[in-house]
């Protein structure tokens, strides 16, 4: 277990085949969502609250049936089992322990329920009371352990049934923001040392990008986009995700021109913007088609600012705006713009506090500022929702 | 320098809140001291004349008619508060956690007979018994027993589960532990302070009940209540005093009892 070397994947891949789920009063949680997670994954459910990731996760659980639709394990539909013939584990938002029963006898629950020998049991428990270090509060009851070390006795309970997969309902929710951020870092860890399947539950866009393999972004009870970190921040799909991830800034925009460049094996389209009272250059893998409307947005801290124009170092296809700075707001690591641009429409830049990039002196409250951008680093949204 | 707030002294002054509170007091423990002091009169008559412990062997020793009904309420207490709780729980697990027809209905008349008037149990009880042809004894004293005792354990047990968090049961169940499993291993001992109240206060309103159980009763199935009853016609024994202060003995022990057992539950719950 101590090994650099990643452990081999283990556990079953999980597909969801068109689960329907609507409840009495005719709310539908989940509108026929389909998704296949693979073997060893650490899969993240990502949505606001309501979006139908719980009841997804509940269902995959055993806790919740769907109205239509399979979920396998494998090959093998689960649907029709109860939660403790399947072989997955739960990890509570709320923890979950046993009130009554020690953190020892609370991660030994399951092995002896199986009525697994006494001294077997023993070393199971000490293994994973040490994959989670809890070493020093084996005796002690749930009521006088801290949100952090519950959370891990939960986690440790859960994997000693060696499940196939993990599921965490909010696991780190009710934290405090520093712990959440350690606790995720080890709950990464553990994901690397046993290797099983890992589906996250989370509304939190950022713990959701720092450790999975793949996002499932959700809203309204359907999945809007699959994809790795990197492709939800940089590439997503509608302007709910552009919005959901990150901050972004986001306008309405008609297709003026579209032709493809050989180089950079990508279409260069202008498009114009009402509310920035422009025609601005944007780049796209896909060729879209003259006088459709689309959304355009950027990442904030893609934008760079300056006082001067000259300063400005972007090449070909930049585009370029002016206007002064109408909120400056300091955050430690970077600061915050809020740019008013000539028409009143206010775009937000952010700017890494760093010297190497010699972009002259600080930026003020009122400065007047030149902001611009390449045509590779916005996108083009295609749905709204 | 700000003045510390003025808060009313609790010197041993007569105030008016003590004399209110040593008044209520007096009225409400002085029949007991004097049961107790009576119980140790040589005299059968009100006049205090030489202590004796006369009536305290008579109690013991040449008085069988109260031993049997003593024995009647004790049984009948242990059963129906046994029965009760059982029952009680389980419904209100039902009530609180599982999906079912008529589940409001249930649970609302569930609490009907805590809240019927005594005397309407009662007679309603006397005439389904004899409606079906169960003939009126410890049995029936039981079933009617067990009737009135069930609202209180509802209640008790449902508002410990209002605090019980639902994820607990399906975590125990997502860990490979049966329904069944998870009643006996999680649940019930989550709720086991709950049950033990039910249990000690379902005793309790067996023992001491007397109009029920006055409506339902037949021959030889006298309770202690009954018995109590039917002997101070014919004027106070001593007898029934010696009882009496034997009796506050022992549910002073149970309560302080029951005190340190909930609070090393609660040290470890």
């Amino acid at each position: 277990m101590e090994s650099l070397v990643a452990t081999p994947k283990k556990g079953v891949s999980v597909t969801v085949k068109d689960i329907t789920r609507e409840y009495e009063d005719g709310f539908k949680a989940l509108d026929e969502v389909s998704m296949k997670i693979e073997k060893g994954e650490f899969f993240s459910l990502l949505g606001p609250s309501g979006c139908g990731k719980t009841t997804l996760l509940r269902i995959i659980a055993g806790f919740d049936s769907p109205d239509k639709g399979e979920v396998l394990f494998d090959d093998k539909n689960i649907l029709s089992l109860p939660p403790e013939k399947r072989s997955s584990n739960t990890v509570f938002q709320t923890y979950a322990l046993f009130p009554h029963l020690s953190v020892y006898d609370n991660i030994a629950f399951p092995l002896k329920l199986k009525k697994i020998p006494k001294n077997q049991i023993d070393k199971m428990v000490r293994k994973y009371v040490s994959l989670v270090q809890l070493d020093e509060h084996i005796h002690k009851k749930p009521n006088m352990l801290s949100g952090g070390q519950k959370q891990r006795v939960a986690i440790a309970r859960a994997l000693i049934n060696e499940p196939s997969v993990l599921l965490l309902d909010e696991p780190l929710s009710a934290l405090d923001a520093k712990l959440r951020q350690n606790l995720l870092v080890e709950l990464d860890e553990i994901h690397d040392k046993v290797g099983i399947t890992f589906i996250y539950v989370t509304h939190d866009q950022a713990e959701a990008l720092s450790v999975s393999d793949r996002i499932a972004v959700m809203n309204h009870g359907r999945v809007l986009q699959i994809g790795t970190p990197y492709e939800i921040y940089e590439a997503p799909a509608t302007d709910f995700v552009a919005r959901f991830i990150g901050e972004t800034n986001i306008f309405d925009c008609t297709v003026l021109s579209s032709e493809y460049d050989e180089d950079s094996q990508e279409y260069i389209i202008k498009v114009s913007v009402p509310s920035l009272a422009a025609d601005i250059w944007v780049t796209d893998y896909e060729d879209q088609e003259v006088g459709s409307h689309l959304q355009f947005t950027i990442r904030p801290e893609k934008i760079q600012i300056v006082l001067s124009e000259e300063r400005v170092s972007l090449g070909h296809h930049r585009n370029l705006f002016h206007g002064i700075v109408k909120e400056p707001v300091y955050s430690g690591f970077q600061s915050k713009f809020y740019v008013e641009l000539d028409n009143k429409t206010i775009v937000k830049v952010f700017k890494q506090h760093t010297t190497y990039l010699d972009e002259g002196p600080e930026i003020e409250w009122k400065d007047s500022v030149a902001i611009a951008w390449r045509a590779v680093d916005g996108y083009l949204v295609k749905e709204k929702d | 320098m700000r003045k510390a707030k003025y808060y009313p002294s609790r010197s041993s002054r007569l105030t008016y809140s003590n004399i209110v509170l040593i008044l209520t007091l007096f009225f409400l423990f002085i029949p007991l001291v004097v049961v107790a002091i009576y119980s140790f009169n040589e005299d059968k008559g009100t006049t205090f004349t030489a202590f004796s412990l006369k009536w305290y062997k008579e109690l013991f020793t040449s008085s069988p008619d109260l031993w049997i009904a003593f024995g009647n309420s004790v049984l009948i207490a242990l059963t129906s508060s046994f029965t009760a709780t059982l029952l009680g729980t389980l419904a209100a697990i039902g009530i609180k956690w599982y999906q079912f027809k008529g589940k409001t209905y249930i649970s609302t008349i569930s609490y009907m007979p805590m809240i019927l008037p005594e005397v309407i149990i009662g007679i309603s009880m006397l005439i389904f018994f004899s409606a079906v042809n169960i003939p009126l004894g410890k049995f029936t004293i039981y079933i009617a027993h067990t009737t009135f005792n069930l609202p209180f354990v509802l209640m008790l047990v449902s508002s410990r589960l209002d605090d019980f968090d639902y994820s607990i049961v399906e975590a125990a169940r997502d860990l490979g532990a049966s329904e069944v499993k998870t009643l006996t291993k999680v649940v019930v001992p989550s709720i086991v302070p709950a049950v033990m109240s039910s249990l000690l206060i379902t005793i309790t309103m067996s023992l001491e009940d007397f109009v029920i159980t006055f409506f339902v009763s037949g021959p030889g199935s006298s309770t202690l209540p009954l018995y109590i009853y039917s002997s101070i016609r014919y004027g106070v024994s001593p007898l029934i005093n010696a009882l009496s202060f034997i009796m506050i003995i022992g549910i002073m022990l149970m309560t302080i009892i029951f005190k340190k057992f909930l609070k090393t539950v609660a040290a470890s719950a």
